[in-house]
């Protein structure tokens, strides 16, 4: 992707990001308070964040490729698990995948 | 408003901002990984300001996604603040045009948060407006940190941060589907089935829209409750 259309995707983004933002404050409350909606925008970003988290541990392309990056996840997972802090959780996953990267060569 | 309050309500607001910094820190180093440049990662800082969104936007690049799937993400996230202006309206109560042009851009989870927790009307502006202040000034600086400090790493360093951006996800997931967030056992299916769906459709689709189209996993929630909220 160029650096122009990155660009165009930075701006877009944010415009819309933005404007969902001021619709928030600016339409009546009986349009967004529905039961319904609310509990849709609840678990919206369980979904997502879940999906970027198998496609980033292990998609390249539109293949599934096992390497560092799914034994950093599991690194992170047990990290986690024990209520390490945010750093803590994201320097081990990183030293995970490099030692899997020059181990495995 | 006492003296007390006020002091108690800038400490959390101040604490906020300096815990975001590492979350800061994790989305510039993001943002490098998946081909952005050091001003538009600040950029997306400055203009989206809004974390999750600014994630997956980087999360679905970094992939290989188009245009249509990164936006699609962030935008989906970003459906959130829109809840959220609507709990925040009635406490910040913007007089004119300007002033809640200005004010939106501030909504989002952590400032959210710090004003409905406030225990009157006139802590939660302060606590909204002194939250917004600090984490805008702590995640723009910390994300020009993070993306400078990957943009400088080498070839082997960037095998590490391949492997950090997915631990940067689950890190962000995790506190949802924790014991005491909202209906965590629901969370916990529409992850599951997110992730199931977003792999299942890998091979098949374009890279990046399998995490658009993962959204559909929200269905495994179910109906609102009766007498819930």
């Amino acid at each position: 992707m160029s650096s122009g259309t990155l660009w165009a995707v930075v701006l877009a983004g944010s415009l819309g990001c933005y404007l969902l933002k001021l619709a928030g404050l600016s339409v009546p409350a009986a349009w967004v308070e529905r039961p319904w909606v609310t509990r849709m925008v609840t678990f919206v970003p369980a979904a997502l964040l879940a999906a970027l988290v198998a496609v980033q541990a292990v998609a390249s392309g539109r293949d599934l490729v096992v390497d560092g990056r799914l034994a950093g996840l599991a690194v992170a997972a047990l990290a986690l698990a024990l209520r390490a802090p945010f750093v803590v959780v994201l320097v081990l996953a990183g030293v995970t995948g490099a030692l899997v990267h020059v181990l495995g060569g | 408003m006492s003296g007390t309050a006020r002091t108690a309500v800038l400490r959390d607001a101040i604490g906020l901002g300096v815990a975001v910094g590492l979350y800061g820190v994790a989305f510039g180093a993001a943002a490098d990984s998946a081909g952005l440049d050091s001003w538009q990662a600040l950029a997306m800082s400055l203009l989206m300001f809004t974390g999750a969104s600014q994630f997956a936007l980087v999360g679905v690049l970094g992939a290989g996604g188009g245009a249509a799937a990164a936006i699609g993400s962030a935008l989906l996230l970003g459906t959130r603040n829109t809840v959220y202006g609507v709990r925040l309206a009635p406490l910040l109560a913007p007089r004119g045009l300007l002033r809640r042009l200005g004010l939106a851009h501030w909504v989002i989870d952590e400032t959210t948060a710090l004003a409905v927790a406030a225990p009157d009307r006139d802590l939660a502006r302060l606590a909204f407006l002194s939250g917004g202040a600090a984490i805008f000034t702590v995640w723009n600086t910390t994300t020009l940190v993070g993306a400078l400090g990957a943009a400088a790493l080498g070839e082997a360093a960037q095998a590490a941060l391949d492997a950090v951006v997915p631990a940067a996800f689950l890190a962000l997931l995790w506190p949802r589907l924790r014991a005491g967030a909202e209906e965590p056992a629901v969370a916990r299916r529409v992850a599951l089935g997110g992730a199931a769906v977003a792999l299942a459709l890998t091979p098949f689709v374009p890279p990046g829209v399998q995490v658009v189209t993962a959204v559909v996993a929200v269905a495994l929630a179910g109906r609102p409750q009766e007498g819930s909220r």
